[in-house]
């Protein structure tokens, strides 16, 4: 294998999905089957993109690049060469997130075949899915900041059309444009950020600015505005990930199909933004952390008080995987990177397993989604209920799972980073997280899946879903076991993942800039490939087993407190809600975040909007009319006084020269001696005047 | 150059019209055919001149450097009274600034004869002076003499009112006198700072010192006189005033704030062909002339007042933005998007750069191809509905799917969707005004636009095509084929573009390379002479 053949599979990897796209599209309305060629090629795709992992992992301990020249406008007078190069990078971080992509991709794809059959736009539905994971692989192969934003965008506006694939509905078309609103807010952030780093370094290849700014090269020479481009990039992951406060497009988003909800906002789209600020990790100063921190612990906790009450089976998990993001946010913000990336790819694997189960389920009970008219699904649907159950144990942190692994991770990185600087509220609120995901997931379970059948006649028409669609959730729950991560299920320390192919970040910022224990030291660098310094490294070690120990207390009581409400019925839920009814409509309403939103942004801006069209029309357009009108007034005017004065005084003068003429008509006799007379008269008295001279 | 490829390009249609007006009124069909044969071979010719074009030379303010270069002495008298000689070249040319608007010219004016077929009232009046139109906006695009450019310029006038005035809605006289005396201004103007200029320029001609229209001419410090009143070495000249409201006069045509208020009723007014020559061509006439006359006749003023063009362009962009998005009228908002988005092309101009203005000249280019579409596709549904008001649809897509596939296309090109022509320009503007630290703050709040473009165009795609079908039009027809010819050609320009735009901006590179430059140093010369 060399590296020019592993370039040329990337690029196979990267386009078959276009391909898909345009055939399916273009061929679509003529053949019926084209929607197998999508299927196919996204087959083809995995199959490259295990490759691709296998021997990048296995053979190649350097990062492969291939670039070409996009466009080169050469040397220009005022600022320097100009040329803008695209390209593909392959390091562990990319392969790895390559095949969690396709994989999700492809088992999405054969989970719609299904669930999708007999809608009016099946060919469609297949094209836009391979449009969105061409766009979701660019993400993932590039290797500068420019395609990055290119792709981020197309991720954008497939997610647009799959979300409102379903524009029938008013909702589904709103959901649509509020999502992609939403995320160009952030987007706008990351362009500015583009901007800077571009106008500093004339280049937007991460590998350059990276190697300009450990040179000491920093934009407008300030650090600060290193945090702030830092912060502004991240901008664009806040809308893509869906983090607070940019996080209510994701929850409308439950309008599109539910297999695409697996695809874009469990696995791929969403987990865009933790992969940018992976990619960048680092050139983000000590203060863009921190902020970054704190933006995913909002996101963390907010959405997940949320999905304490929310009653639509999908809602509930569309909270639940902004939590999740929010922690792998807060992850990399306290310097857990390993541990975050980790979360990524577990989390993508059991929160896909977690959405086409919840499809399964609505597809098995005809379209319905809320929980309150389920339960008992259990025994009808057998296949459904374990993948969901193994899911949902390993997104609450249960032993023996993946979720266990990583979460624990980034529940000790928040420790350490406590310990180390005095924050405390990130651990606190991670363990608080912890177990209200535990809490929430496991209500959905036992709603869902246990207890009588709310709805009688609905319950009777249940049934399993067909094979085609459990094969899926079968594949995506035994990758939720820990065996695929590591031998030690309770320490990832010690898996292939993390010490073999996920290693420490490369950091770029000036050292004044960084967290004390992000400097490194001499011993880190032979010693652990996925620690910055011995200080972190002793911090993380020592919070390693309280921060387990205490995250599976936290689970096991979230899991207990729900069996507790819903299954032993000890608590009388209703009771509790009457008590605390201010706190559960405030859960209940998602905090007003929309409603805030809707009477401030939205509104002011239409508002705006109109005040600024009745202004042209009335004002700045009133003033052309007025002054055509004034225009005409004044010529009317100019008409009349021509009319009376000018004409009047020609008519005067022509009256007058006409009565000049009557008087002087009675000299004209006709006589020559009298005109004789006259002449001579004349000549004496024009004598006598010039004579005067 | 042999082959006098400029004049066939701009007088062809003149030949077309002589002989429409020679044809019989029933010939309907055959008058139609031969507009769409003449634009079809602008388009060919077009491609010829590209493929001979060299992209190295720079062009700007030299001669030699201007390709397929056609000059004549046009007017030569050598006794006038008090003037002396008046002399007046017929003189042509083209560099990497007027060929992308040559293509452009060609290829919107294409489409619209296309548009066209569906004119029902007086064919042969309408297609004589939509050829009058062609030429006079060729003819503005290649010159390279002033008082040419400016025959050029008044040429358009006249077509386009009766072409809007008669063939237009309800309110078309209205629009068409608003259109011409708000135009007509900015000719005075125009024409103003023309004969200043002339009093201001000597060049040599057969050894004597004549006064001259040549623009290149006044792009050469050694050919102005010490005295002329727009003479940068007269110490009282009126150099500033002069480029104001020679800036107006181009101002209006953009159309920018806020002499804006003509586009919409024209618009809205105008047959859908007449539209997409007036978005797709006539706007970037100002802007164009800008770059042309302004910039590099007077570059020590331009310098002077580019945080205020800036900012005038960031007002177009958001101003034009909100509008937008208060209409309801669907022909209104593409009418208010194109003051938008022409305020990208300023902003871009303002940087003074070479990818601002880069960026500037393939925004202007992207911007006829987007809105000459977007135009179309109001068309297409005012041809079927007779309505625009955007509340009456909803649903479109469920009737009209592969029209609301080209629809969705036109409209994320115009959102400035990577991979659609949009981007790359707008991205250009951005990345050079970004790097001049006096409009920095000026470009941060431009970006703005990218979202209020984003909400009004897919508000206006939801309210139209997406949704429950209006019931009214449970019968509507998809494209047919005479559509399809005007969607696809556009519709690949956008993609490929978007792809691949390097062809377009090397194009243009050398020309703008030696813009920059030369304004640049012009500027310090002319700094140094203390002359403001």
């Amino acid at each position: 294998m060399t590296e020019s053949l592993m370039i040329n599979i990337a690029i196979a990897v990267l386009f078959l999905p276009l391909l898909g796209f345009v055939v399916t599209l273009l061929l679509g309305s003529k053949v019926k089957q084209i929607y197998l060629f999508e299927n196919i090629i996204l087959i083809f795709s995995l199959i490259g993109a295990i490759i691709l992992a296998f021997f990048k992992l296995s053979s190649f301990d350097n990062t492969i690049t291939a670039e070409f020249v996009w466009i080169d406008l050469g040397n220009t007078p005022l600022m320097g060469d100009i040329k803008i190069t695209l390209g593909i990078i392959l390091d562990n971080i990319s392969v790895l997130m390559i095949v969690v992509v396709m994989l999700i991709s492809s088992l999405v794809h054969i989970f719609s075949i299904e669930y999708m059959r007999g809608d009016p736009r099946y060919n469609r539905y297949f094209a836009y899915l391979g449009l969105f994971t061409f766009s979701m692989s660019g993400i993932v192969f590039t290797h500068n900041i420019l395609m990055m934003y290119i792709f981020w965008e197309l991720v954008g506006v497939s997610s647009y059309l799959l979300i409102g694939f379903w524009f029938e509905k008013k909702s589904a078309s709103d959901a649509a444009k509020k999502a992609f609103i939403v995320n160009r807010i952030g987007d706008i952030g990351m362009f500015i950020g583009i901007l800077i780093l571009y106008t500093t370094y004339h280049t937007f290849t991460l590998e350059e600015i990276f190697s300009q700014i450990s040179q000491g090269v920093l934009p407008f020479n300030n650090d600060a505005w290193l945090t702030i481009a830092g912060i502004l990039l991240f901008a664009g992951a806040i809308g893509k990930s869906a983090q607070v406060p940019l996080h209510v497009w994701l929850p409308d988003a439950m309008e599109g199909p539910t297999p695409v909800s697996a695809l874009i906002h469990a696995a791929t789209m969403v987990a865009a933004g933790v992969y940018l600020v992976v990619r960048i990790f680092g050139i983000f100063t000590a203060d863009a952390m921190l902020f970054i921190a704190f933006i995913g612990a909002l996101s963390a906790l907010i959405p997940a008080t949320i999905a304490l009450t929310q009653n639509d089976i999908k809602r509930v998990l569309a909270y639940s995987t902004v939590s999740q993001l929010g922690y792998m946010i807060m992850a990399l913000g306290v310097g857990a990177y390993a541990f975050a990336f980790f979360h990524l790819i577990t989390h993508a694997f059991f929160k896909a397993c977690l959405f086409l189960g919840s499809g399964s389920v609505i597809h098995g009970m005809h379209h319905e989604q809320d929980i309150r008219n389920m339960g008992g699904l259990k025994n009808k649907m057998p296949l459904t209920y374990y993948t969901f159950l193994i899911s949902s144990l390993a997104i609450s942190g249960v032993p023996l799972t993946s979720g266990f692994l990583s979460k624990d991770g980034i529940l000790a990185g928040s420790f350490a980073f406590a310990n180390l600087t005095g924050h405390w509220l990130f651990p606190l609120v991670g363990f608080f997280v912890a177990m209200l995901t535990a809490f929430y997931m496991f209500r959905l379970v036992l709603l869902t899946f246990h207890g009588e059948p709310k709805d009688r006649e609905k319950y009777e028409h249940v049934h399993e879903s067909k094979f085609i669609m459990t094969i899926p959730l079968v594949i995506l729950a035994v990758l939720s076991f820990f065996f695929w991560y590591t031998p030690n299920p309770i320490d990832p320390g010690k898996g292939w993942v993390l010490s073999e192919w996920i290693t420490a970040p490369e950091l770029y910022t000036p050292e004044n800039t960084r967290y004390e224990f992000m400097i490194p030291d001499e011993v880190v660098a032979v010693d652990s490939k996925v620690m910055f310094s011995k200080m972190y490294d002793e911090a993380m070690h020592t919070a390693h087993y309280p921060a387990m120990i205490l995250s599976l207390i936290m689970a096991g009581a979230g899991i207990l407190l729900a069996f507790m409400f819903y299954y032993w019925n000890k608590v009388n839920v209703s009771e509790l809600v009457e008590k605390y009814k201010k706190l559960y409509n405030w859960s209940m309403n998602k905090w007003y975040f929309d409603e805030f939103y809707d009477k401030t942004f939205v509104a002011g801006t239409l508002a705006l909007s109109r005040f600024l069209g009745k202004f042209d029309l009335k004002i700045i357009d009133g003033i052309v009319d007025g002054s055509a009108y004034i225009t005409k007034g004044f010529s009317f005017f100019i008409g009349k006084f021509d009319n009376v004065v000018i004409d009047g005084l020609v008519n005067f003068f022509a009256y007058l020269s006409g009565f000049i003429g009557l008087i002087f008509r009675r000299f004209q006799t006709g006589r020559v001696q009298t005109y004789l007379v006259f002449v001579l008269v004349s000549l004496v008295i024009l004598l006598f005047i010039f004579k005067s001279f | 150059m042999d082959f006098p490829i400029l004049t066939f390009l701009t007088f062809l249609p003149i030949l077309g019209m002589v002989i429409i007006m020679a044809m019989r009124k029933e010939q309907v069909t055959a008058i139609k055919s031969l507009t769409l044969v003449i634009t079809g071979i602008q388009v060919l010719l077009a491609i010829i001149l590209l493929a001979n074009y060299d992209s190295s030379l720079g062009g700007v303010y030299e001669q030699a450097s201007f390709q397929f270069v056609e000059k004549f002495r046009w007017i030569d008298i050598d006794n006038f009274s008090w003037i002396g000689k008046i002399k007046v070249d017929y003189f042509l040319g083209v560099d990497g600034i007027s060929v992308p608007l040559v293509l452009l010219t060609t290829i919107v004016t294409f489409v619209a004869a296309i548009s066209s077929w569906t004119i029902s009232s007086s064919i042969k009046g309408y297609f004589s002076l939509f050829l009058l139109l062609d030429t006079g906006m060729m003819g503005v695009f290649v010159s390279l003499d002033f008082f040419l450019f400016f025959i050029f310029w008044e040429l358009m006038l006249l077509p386009m009112y009766f072409l809007i005035g008669i063939w237009g809605g309800p309110r078309r006289e209205y629009a068409a006198i608003k259109f011409f005396l708000y135009t007509l201004l900015g000719s005075i103007f125009l024409l103003i700072v023309m004969i200043g200029l002339y009093f201001s320029t000597q060049e040599t001609i057969d050894g004597t010192k004549t006064f001259t229209f040549n623009l290149l001419a006044m792009m050469n410090a050694d050919n102005f006189t010490s005295d002329g009143i727009l003479s940068p070495l007269n110490p009282n000249n009126l150099r500033m005033i002069a480029y104001i409201a020679l800036f107006a006069g181009f101002a209006i045509k953009i159309p920018m704030f806020p002499f804006h208020t003509w586009l919409p009723d024209a618009h809205v007014e105008a047959p859908t062909p007449i539209s997409v020559i007036l978005a797709g061509i006539l706007l970037k006439m100002g802007t164009y002339a800008i770059l042309r006359i302004s910039f590099p006749v007077f570059p020590e003023i331009t310098k002077q007042l580019v945080w205020y063009i800036a900012l005038f362009g960031m007002v177009n962009i958001i101003y034009g933005a909100f509008c937008a998005m208060a209409q309801r009228d669907f022909k209104k908002l593409i009418a208010y998007s194109s003051v938008s988005h022409m305020g990208y092309v300023l902003l871009g101009m303002a940087a003074l750069n070479t990818m601002g203005i880069s960026g500037a000249i393939f925004q202007m280019f992207n911007h006829g191809i987007i809105t000459s579409a977007l135009f179309i596709i109001v068309g297409v549904i005012y041809d079927r509905t007779h309505t625009r008001m955007l509340d009456d649809f909803g649903g479109l897509g469920v009737k009209m799917p592969v029209y609301t596939g080209f629809v969705t296309v036109a409209f994320f090109a115009a959102i400035g969707l990577p991979g659609l022509n949009g981007f790359i320009s707008e991205a250009f503007v951005f990345l050079g005004a970004f790097g001049v630290s006096l409009i920095r703050l000026i470009t941060v709040i431009s970006t703005l636009g990218i979202l209020l473009g984003a909400g009004y165009m897919l508000w206006t795609l939801q309210r139209v095509y997406l949704g429950k079908l209006n019931e009214k039009w449970a019968d509507l027809k998809d494209l047919d084929l005479r559509e399809y010819a005007m969607f696809v050609p556009l519709s690949i320009i956008m993609i490929f573009f978007g792809v691949y735009p390097a062809p377009m901006l090397n194009l243009m590179n050398s020309s703008v390379n030696t813009m920059v430059q030369f304004l640049d140093e012009v500027r310090v010369f002319y700094t140094s002479l203390g002359s403001f």
